[in-house]
């Protein structure tokens, strides 16, 4: 692909010096941001650099405490969001923000239903909708209520709604990040087309390989101040990790791990597990496999596969599945969730603003919610006692908080999920279930939480893992499991896995053109 | 006034970003409201600030805040309970029937009698199973709330006529014969100067309160309000947690009817008719969302004094009862208006200062 040559492009949008202050935090510090049209402006920088609240500013949701933004030149000021969408700015935001009781079409033209004469053309907006999806490679059902999709497939529906929107600035906060590489593909497909037709596009990921895919432009941000700003022809990762972190973080890697001497005992074993889907067909068919202590395990497979739904299986969320499922030496059958959290069980899940997170209580109260009982003195919860605990887990993943008596949603996405891995973790598992567990993490909290994977198998924890990041896939874990259309297609140990192996195994649905992204940059 | 423990997750934030004091005054709306209140009401009428009608003012409180704890738990975890206006009924005409006819047994023609204090605890009992009933409906049939609880009102506020044939339990004092004299007390009597009634709300209320924000279950109850998928996720047996807030909110309206019958000296069936409103306002007043998840007990006690204050007060100054209304649901409006303010004030106020 061709990189863009910076005179090529004009200036359609500046934020400049623009700051903004929230109770207690200088999230912007006078930053400037330069958008030019036709071309990709990747913004990073690390979990609360102030990425998405500078994003918020653009698209008309915040207003900055100081600092003005021009547009074609000229000043301009958003009041609303729909302000800023009749200027011709669109924007997909990190966390999902679709109504889950409306069907996918609904939420595409929620707020500019097309009608006639004042009644509302569904069959219209169904068309419209089932050529979106088509462009997007996920031939979903426009009637399909939003309730029912996964989590990548409701991020699939946010870009869709983004791109229903005849936009000229169009931004994407981490479009990607429940979205695994063949999903992903297609998305640039679409950015590629979008810039040849004019349209300027800011594009936030954590993914590092992503934004040297795509990107023309990269800004990065450090503590809420613009750290540099260079095209993307003339720089590699570590350029973008050394201005965004200012230290060296290492890559993902696997780390060899001498575990406690009994370590090839089974913890976890999972016999012809079968899940039914309504209407017909399995959505998991006779899984099989065991899982050692001190062992990590990685599921690989494309959206649909069933990872999420492994998992949901493992916490006895699906009454109807079938199988075994044997913990240490008991048969889990009808055990309830605080059940097997006792015994030994923990899942993180994918979706944390759903089922991750309480979004009323503060983020020390969340990080301590599924072990309340441990701080029990009489009757009583000891604030102390649940102090060292919340204290510990905020060093040890970095959670950046002024306070852990701030709600939680005044923290930034990445940092939300840090404290729903830190609930899982103080439940002390003897088998973590990790679903994309460094979604929307960046560099050096994904390295701090493998870190924490290694070092807790090390001592004997079995982790299962399932990530849509090719990288981590090929290092972390010992193991690799495929799965596709619910069934076991692949087993692969480190040494002997490759990219190619992978993606052959899980089974494209649908041919793509480009191979999946292997771009690394080269240095 | 609006979270669970103001001293841990509402004030230290603000403190931490120095803006303690604006922030601080709009979350102790609903108090500075009362003090208000008393004020002009002070100012007014000189009856008003006396010992005797505080005593009164309160204790007529006290009834509405007893019924608006136990309906806190429940909005909290984002339900709600018509039925309490019927337990109220429903436990007040139990009391009747065991103090003047004694429980009776059909098969061996008698009736058994009980002494007062068992008598409380069957009527609490009773409000107990009230709210097993509201649970097990929500919980296992996955009814709504609302159309659960409005069922139940129905039930419940027949079975209270039924239970006499719509008639009153008139004189309930007992017989010394029969051992069951002195229910009267529990509404009428007096502790060091303070009514009974007065002590039971404060009792009611410091547990709760101390449940709320100190102990496993309370932590659950907001959990589950603000978000049941996740609450579940971590391990918090939901239906238990809903469970246990009916069956709170049926005790704590139980224990409200055997005080207005013990005051009364006497059980009507319609005693306790749309009580419920009035617990509810309280709630809302006190700054908990009807969403669930953010709230606080001694909210709600503010908020029933709010609501005691104002009709004693105009009562006082001679304002006529449908003026009352009027004001009273006004006030209801503006705390709900001022609850959704609260956010965005709090924003400015930060905006201002940078
Ligand atoms: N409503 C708010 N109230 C208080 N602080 C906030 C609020 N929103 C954001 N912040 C703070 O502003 C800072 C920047 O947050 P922002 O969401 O912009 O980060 P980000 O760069 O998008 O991070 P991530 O990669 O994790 O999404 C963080 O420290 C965050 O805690
Ligand atoms: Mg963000």
């Amino acid at each position: 692909m061709q990189q863009a040559r910076p005179e090529a492009h004009r200036t359609v949008l500046v934020a400049e010096q623009v700051s903004k202050r929230f109770p207690g935090t200088l999230a912007l510090d006078r930053v400037d941001f330069t958008v030019y049209d036709g071309a990709v402006n990747v913004l990073i920088g690390e979990n609360g650099a102030g990425k998405s609240t500078l994003m918020k500013i653009l698209a008309g949701v915040e207003r900055p405490t100081s600092g003005r933004l021009l547009l074609d030149g000229s000043p301009v000021e958003f009041k609303s969001t729909r302000e800023a969408a009749h200027a011709g700015i669109g924007i997909i935001f990190q966390e999902l923000n679709l109504y889950p009781n409306l069907d996918i079409s609904e939420n595409i033209f929620v707020t500019r239903e097309m009608t006639r004469t004042g009644v509302v053309q569904h069959r219209a907006q169904e068309k419209v909708t089932r050529d979106l999806l088509a462009r997007l490679e996920q031939p979903l059902e426009p009637t399909t209520l939003v309730r029912d999709l996964r989590m990548g497939q409701q991020q699939i529906v946010e870009i869709a709604k983004a791109l229903s929107r005849n936009v000229r600035i169009l931004i994407m906060d981490e479009p990607t990040s429940a979205l695994t590489a063949a999903e992903t593909e297609a998305l640039f497909r679409i950015i590629r087309d979008l810039k040849a037709h004019g349209v300027a596009i800011i594009y936030i990921s954590h993914k590092l390989e992503e934004l040297l895919t795509v990107g023309d432009y990269v800004t990065v941000l450090r503590d809420g101040r613009l750290a540099a700003t260079a095209p993307a022809a003339s720089i590699n990762i570590s350029w973008i990790i050394d201005k965004m972190v200012g230290r060296n973080v290492n890559a993902p890697h696997h780390r060899a791990r001498t575990v406690a001497d009994d370590s090839d005992q089974t913890v976890l074993e999972i016999k012809n597990l079968s899940l039914p889907r309504l209407g017909g067909g399995f959505t998991l068919e006779g899984v099989s496999f065991a899982l050692k202590r001190g062992e990590i395990l990685a599921i690989f497979g494309l959206m649909g596969a069933g990872r999420t739904e492994l998992f949901e299986c493992l916490m006895g969320l699906h009454p109807e599945a079938s199988g075994q499922i044997r913990l240490g030496t008991r048969n889990l059958r009808h055990e309830a969730i605080r059940q097997r959290i006792d015994l030994g069980l923990m899942l993180v899940p994918e979706d944390r603003q759903r089922l991750g997170l309480v979004q009323k209580l503060s983020v020390a109260h969340n990080i301590t919610l599924a072990n309340l009982k441990r701080f029990v003195t009489s009757f009583w919860i000891s604030e102390r006692l649940e102090m060292e605990d919340i204290r510990a887990m905020m060093r040890d993943l970095a959670i950046k908080t002024r306070t852990p008596q701030h709600p939680i949603t005044s923290l930034s996405g990445g940092n939300q999920q840090k404290v729903v891995v830190a609930k899982s973790l103080l439940t002390r598992p003897k088998v973590l279930l990790l679903d994309e567990p460094t979604r929307g993490i960046d560099v050096g909290a994904k390295a701090e939480i493998f870190e924490i994977m290694n070092r807790l198998a090390e001592q004997g924890l079995a982790i299962l893992f399932v990530s849509s990041e090719l990288p981590e896939m090929l290092t972390i874990p010992d193991r690799i499991l495929v799965l596709s259309k619910g069934k076991i297609t692949g087993e692969f140990s480190h040494d002997k896995v490759t990219e190619e192996a992978l993606v052959l195994a899980a089974g494209a649905r649908q041919q793509t053109e480009h191979p999946v992204p292997a771009n690394r940059p080269n240095n | 006034m609006t979270t669970s423990s103001p001293v841990a997750s509402a004030v230290a934030p603000a403190r931490a970003s120095g803006l303690s004091f604006g922030v601080l005054l709009f979350r102790l709306r609903a108090l500075i409201a009362l003090f208000v209140l008393i004020g002009i009401f002070s100012i007014l009428s000189p009856s008003f600030f006396t010992r005797a009608n505080l005593i009164i003012l309160v204790g007529q409180t006290a009834i509405n805040a007893i019924m608006a704890v136990g309906m806190t738990y429940v909005i909290l975890t984002g339900g709600i309970d018509l039925s309490v206006g019927s337990t109220v009924g429903l436990a007040a005409m139990m009391s009747g029937l065991l103090i003047n006819r004694g429980l009776p047994i059909p098969p061996l023609g008698v009736a058994v009698y009980f002494n007062v204090p068992m008598i409380i605890v069957l009527g609490l009992c009773l409000g107990l199973l009230v709210g097993a009933f509201n649970g097990l409906l929500i919980t296992r049939f996955n009814v709504a709330p609302f159309i659960a609880t409005l069922g139940t009102l129905y039930v419940a506020r027949g079975l209270a006529q039924l239970s006499n044939d719509g008639a009153t339990f008139p004189n309930l004092v007992g017989k010394s014969e029969l051992g069951n004299t002195g229910f009267p007390t529990l509404g009428a009597g007096s502790i060091l100067g303070i009514p009974i009634v007065i002590w039971i709300m404060v009792l009611f209320a410091a547990v709760a309160a101390f449940v709320a924000s100190k102990t496993p279950f309370g932590r659950q109850v907001f959990a589950v309000g603000g978000n049941e998928r996740a609450a579940e996720l971590s391990g918090i047996y939901v239906n238990r947690i809903k469970m246990a807030v009916y069956m709170i909110c049926g005790l704590c309206a139980a224990m409200t009817g055997l005080i207005t019958a013990s005051q009364l000296v006497a059980a009507h069936p319609a005693v306790g008719e749309s009580y419920e409103l009035n617990a509810i306002a309280a709630v809302v007043l006190g700054g908990t969302s009807l969403a669930g998840g953010r709230g606080s007990i001694w909210g709600t006690i503010v908020g029933a004094l709010v609501i005691g204050v104002l009709t004693n007060g105009l009562v006082l100054l001679g304002v006529q009862e449908f003026w009352k209304k009027v004001i009273t649901g006004l006030v209801i409006i503006l705390a709900v208006v001022l609850d959704q303010l609260q956010e965005r004030l709090q924003q400015r106020l930060a905006l201002k200062r940078a």
